[in-house]
């Protein structure tokens, strides 16, 4: 107890640099908690924006991570149908899922010729239940604020409706007709006859293929949709273009198409039997991951199924890069602000240490150990860093309040459009009990260098000290 | 002849400083008697304070052997040794050098609580000590806010409140005026007498040689005056 009055009183005594050095450990307190409060909502951001468009977990067939990107029609999952019951069903599986769906990748080129434009574009399909995905949309474990919905084009009742990214809407000269703003139609580009495009041949197959060769006026624009089947004939469909999905990355933004499960489906499988190349599992919890793949492994193995499971991360490894970049920059910070502090603290305890050394000496002379001393100044170091690191955890609450209420909009990489800018408020346990502890404990250890000269003194050095 | 709380036996004590070695100390044998007011006195630089700090087990001797209350210090561990101290003796600066974040109360509480003693004994302990110095409407002021008279009576009630066997003075009056300085070894010479604790000063304040009944005169680190016994 006289421990700490003493400790206690001594940071009072010398109130202007304890206040010096309570402020560089509650300004290094913020730094953390405020970068980390933001980090922590980027993630929570990222993640749901995954989550929200391709779930947790995805069965793929063996080998389709690594190659199907290149034929994904040759790695569609056989009678998926049962596959989905079997899983849907399963008492452990049905407590964690939220959402099970099939999904079709797929390739191809797509041409607008009804509307006359001679151009024709490589496009990397999905094919989605609609109202499954947007049931995924919706989830929000997080309570983000303000996660719009990516697409909310198609529909169940519209089997060839579907949208397409900003750039292949642009290329096929879709900016009119879908109205867009800031889109420029495509130039005219003169073609001599052996330079013919590829939209003339594949113009010719749709004309063949589906016998259309103009929407009216007043419906929606279409695309000629050519893919090669599993079985390797060219395949055309067409598609109702409902509008425009952004894409935050403009490689995918070029290429981007979505449609209904079937039309994909038909594209890709024709009078084949109708496959997937992914079944999709959202969660209830991200947490509940490392459950579901136990489950699923063991499903795949009782029942001989030839499918991999791989979660959200592997699936956009642009996600572990930002996690990565973002989790580095914390650290750097954290580094440079346990630096500051650890100087700031042997400063001022070393100042204490030589401003005492008289009183050092006068209460060894009445008995205190050598071990005493050292603990009075570590006691010091401690309640000096306590104090600063939560005068930190206050201001950090007050920073992310205000600026939460600010209403300010970030546009995160690879985000089409522009989200709220909040910090996580309160911050995350961890991050706030990693935070006090470690700047209470840098503030410690700084305090050994000067506890431990205080208590090496001679007594009689001491007392000599004026 | 009275006990001796404190014995020296051919006592060296030198210091470096640089190449040259100083002996501040230069076999010194006396012996020192119990419950007396006992002085040691001399010209600055002869060695006074050296020879309290040995006495009081603050410093070691080069050679010879300190004994102080039958006990041999040097045969005693750090920890062992200021352990010692807090349990057998008791000091009186001349710069009073209470603990300036301390009340009155809490820097005469503060020796107890070194030697482990229970907070009802503290209590009653400290408030007698301080009424015994005169200070107990003083109790919770700190040393900032009271007079050098006051703060030596501090550390005077310090010293004594966990009834060492010796209370060490170096030059207690030496910054106090000389009414102030007169009261206060009237004090110490009334403690002593209540408590029979053996006081050792060193001093050259002849008011204060007035009181002593055991004179100790050192010069140039030796003694020279003859070792008394009791006046």
């Amino acid at each position: 107890m006289m421990l700490l009055k003493i400790a206690a009183r001594n940071i009072l005594r010398n109130r202007r640099r304890s206040f010096m050095t309570g402020s560089a450990i509650a300004v290094g307190a913020t730094a953390m908690l405020v970068f980390g409060g933001f980090i922590s909502y980027v993630f929570a951001g990222l993640e749901t924006g995954l989550v929200q468009r391709t779930g947790h977990l995805t069965l793929f067939r063996s080998g389709y991570y690594l190659f199907g990107a290149g034929n994904p029609a040759a790695y569609g999952i056989p009678d998926y149908q049962n596959v989905m019951t079997l899983i849907g069903q399963d008492p452990a599986m049905r407590a964690l899922i939220r959402v099970l769906t099939p999904t079709q990748s797929l390739v191809g080129i797509a041409g607008n010729f009804a509307g006359g434009v001679d151009a024709a574009k490589t496009f990397f399909g999905v094919g989605v239940v609609p109202s499954n995905q947007q049931l995924m949309r919706i989830w929000n474990e997080y309570g983000l604020v303000q996660i719009e919905p990516i697409d909310s084009l198609l529909s169940d009742d519209q089997p060839q409706r579907g949208s397409v990214g900003g750039g292949l809407a642009r290329m096929l000269g879709l900016c009119a007709p879908l109205q867009i703003a800031g889109c420029p139609a495509p130039p005219i580009i003169t073609t001599t006859e052996a330079g013919a495009p590829l939209g003339n041949d594949l113009a010719d197959l749709a004309r063949g293929e589906l016998g259309t060769d103009s929407a009216p006026a007043d419906a929606l624009p279409r695309l000629d949709l050519l893919a090669a089947t599993a079985g390797g004939a060219p395949n055309v469909v067409s598609l109702e273009v409902a509008g425009v999905a952004r894409q935050g990355v403009k490689e995918l933004d070029d290429n981007y198409l979505a449609m209904p499960l079937g039309l994909a489906q038909q594209l890709v499988y024709g009078r084949g039997e109708h496959k997937v190349t992914g079944i999709v599992l959202q969660l209830n919890r991200t947490a509940d991951m490392p459950a579901a793949r136990a489950r699923l492994a063991t499903l795949m193995s009782e029942n001989h199924l030839d499918l991999e499971v791989h979660g959200f991360a592997e699936l956009n490894p642009f996600y572990g890069q930002v996690v990565g970049l973002f989790g580095t920059i914390f650290v750097f910070i954290t580094v440079i602000m346990g630096v500051i502090v650890l100087f700031a603290v042997v400063n001022t305890m070393t100042m204490n240490v030589l401003e005492r050394t008289n009183e050092i000496g006068t209460i060894r002379a009445m008995g205190v150990r050598r071990s005493g001393i050292r603990r009075q100044f570590l006691v010091e170091g401690w309640m000096l860093g306590a104090i600063g690191a939560t005068a930190g955890v206050i201001l950090a609450l007050g920073v992310a309040a205000i600026v939460n209420r600010a209403g300010l909009t970030w546009t995160p990489p690879g985000n089409a459009s522009a989200v709220p800018f909040r910090l996580t408020s309160p911050p995350l346990p961890g991050l706030l009990l990693g935070t006090w502890f470690g700047l209470v404990v840098v503030a410690t250890i700084a305090s050994l260098l000067p506890a431990n000269r205080a208590a090496r003194l001679p007594v009689v050095d001491a007392l000599r000290h004026v | 002849m009275t006990e001796p709380v404190v014995r020296l036996d051919h006592v060296v004590k030198t210091y470096r400083s640089g190449s040259i070695t100083v002996a501040a100390i230069q076999d010194i044998s006396l012996t020192i008697p119990a419950h007396r007011f006992s002085m040691i006195v001399g010209p600055s630089g002869s060695g006074k304070t050296t020879l309290l700090n040995l006495i009081g087990c603050i410093d070691t001797p080069n050679g010879g052997r300190v004994e102080v209350c039958g006990t041999d210090i040097g045969r005693l561990s750090d920890n062992a040794l200021t352990d010692f101290r807090a349990r057998n003796i008791g000091y009186i600066f001349q710069g009073f050098n209470l603990v300036p974040v301390l009340s009155a109360y809490e820097n005469v509480e503060y020796p107890l609580l070194l030697i482990g003693v229970p907070a009802a004994e503290r209590l009653r302990r400290t408030r007698a000590m301080l009424e015994a110095v005169g200070l107990a409407p003083q109790a919770n002021q700190r040393p900032n806010e009271l007079s050098g008279g006051q703060k030596q009576r501090v550390a005077i009630a310090r010293a004594l409140v966990k009834a060492p066997a010796v209370v060490l003075a170096d030059e207690p009056t030496a910054n106090l005026d000389s009414a102030t300085g007169a009261a206060i070894i009237t004090l110490m010479h009334r403690m002593q007498a209540e408590f029979h604790t053996s006081f050792i000063f060193s001093t050259h304040d002849p008011h204060l040689m007035s009181h002593s009944e055991a004179t100790f005169t050192i010069r140039d680190g030796q003694l020279v005056a003859p070792q008394p016994e009791t006046v």
